[in-house]
């Protein structure tokens, strides 16, 4: 079961149709059955079920997860892939000691690849569709994946296989979603 | 949250609509009436039309005019959304828009300019469970303009039903349309919606049809009890 977390400003809300559903529907149509979570209903259970977690992204206006840390303290126990989109990368970073500073990109961007990594293989450059109103500072020790003329794109976990993108590959580009499904992974 | 609708009247702001009312309050409907057919951003067929839309519905209209030259629209559009904030307060902005770049990213900088947010409930949905809910939920819409191959007149005026979305789905196979007409490959006006107090009812319109384009356009219509 792929996990997929709604970041959003509530459970249920009207921004699920627009960064949640666009997500689970690239998860279904790889084949992958599919549990949504609202970050505030996250359990145990859900999180051990899980063969890789996704979370999704918000909208530009939304910042409510910034203010609810304790949502993400399971990032520190999980040993399966996550990725985290836009808002997920955002939490994902502050989750490991990293920080966020302004930085607003709307529309279709550049993305270039600054280090080799399965996940972007093959995709040195590439038009994004971007909607963020932060960029990030990298947490200790994690990669940089890629970048654009901005900010940081792409990163990743120096142990794990834990992504954070800050572009919306639901938009043009679902192979980037799909790649993170077909990672080779086994859980220790 | 307060939320004003961009509402052109056609079946996908009217489905966002009705979306935005499952989990906020709508507010306002804003509707901007282009002077220019083949404005970037507004659909034009019918538009004149919407105010008895909002009627139908119950909700107030923000309407503003535009004559529709790229990116001079958009300041158009924005002074539209100023109006809708100071007279109804709105927090926020719902969109139909379905997979457009072009438009979605043009809302979203006057949103963020504007200190609002920004909803598109209908962004890259499935387009063949989309159509099957506007269906099932009880909304009716006409074909009002299409604009590409393989489209005939008879498409014109021709109600969004079953046959004519299986027929639809066809033609998207076969040409290299969208199926939600997304690509501007045709228009619809909507009729009636779950959340109409009453129905629109065409009384007499006209259909112009030239070498793979052509309008239907609604020249007198009433509203009716439901």
């Amino acid at each position: 079961m792929i996990l997929i977390v709604d970041l959003c400003y509530r459970e249920g809300s009207l921004s699920l149709y627009e960064f949640v559903e666009p997500v689970a529907g690239i998860v279904r149509r790889s084949g992958f059955p599919v549990q949504v979570r609202h970050r505030s209903h996250l359990s145990r259970q859900d999180l051990g079920a899980a063969e890789r977690i996704i979370l999704c992204g918000t909208a530009l206006r939304d910042n409510a997860f910034v203010g609810e840390p304790a949502s993400f303290a399971w990032m520190e126990e999980v040993r399966v892939p996550v990725l985290g989109i836009c808002a997920g990368m955002q939490a994902m970073a502050l989750a490991f000691g990293g920080s966020l500073i302004p930085s607003q990109e709307i529309g279709t961007t550049e993305v270039r690849c600054t280090r080799q990594d399965s996940l972007l293989e093959g995709h040195e450059r590439f038009s994004a569709y971007e909607l963020h109103g932060a960029g990030v500072v990298l947490p200790p020790r994690f990669l940089v994946l890629a970048e654009s003329d901005h900010c940081i794109q792409a990163m990743r976990h120096p142990d794990l296989p834990f992504y954070g993108i800050l572009f919306h590959p639901e938009v043009r580009n679902e192979w980037v979603v799909e790649r993170f499904l077909a990672l080779p992974w086994r859980i220790c | 949250m307060k939320l004003g609708m961009l509402f052109s009247g056609g079946k996908d702001s009217t489905f966002a609509c009705w979306r935005a009312m499952q989990h906020e309050e709508v507010a306002c409907l804003i509707s901007v009436l282009s002077r220019n057919e083949e404005s970037y951003m507004f659909h034009t067929p019918n538009v004149r039309w919407v105010p008895l839309q909002a009627e139908a519905a119950g909700l107030p209209l923000v309407q503003g005019e535009t004559e529709g030259r790229e990116e001079e629209e958009l300041a158009d559009l924005r002074s539209v959304i100023r109006l809708a904030m100071d007279r109804h307060g709105i927090e926020g902005v719902v969109t139909g828009a379905l997979q457009s770049l072009y438009q979605a990213s043009r809302i979203q900088r006057i949103c963020a300019d504007l200190d609002l947010w920004c909803f598109n409930p209908l962004w890259h949905t499935d387009p063949h469970r989309y159509l099957q809910n506007l269906l099932s939920l009880g909304f009716r819409a006409v074909i009002t303009g299409v604009f590409s191959s393989p489209f005939d007149a008879s498409w014109l005026g021709r109600e969004l039903d079953r046959d004519t979305i299986r027929e639809l789905e066809v033609i998207a196979c076969t040409h290299r349309i969208t199926l939600t007409g997304e690509g501007g490959e045709y228009e619809t006006f909507v009729l009636d919606a779950p959340f109409f107090r009453q129905r629109i009812v065409v009384q007499e319109a006209e259909a112009v049809y030239r070498t793979d384009r052509g309008v239907y356009r609604i020249t007198r219509a009433a509203l009716e009890e439901k």
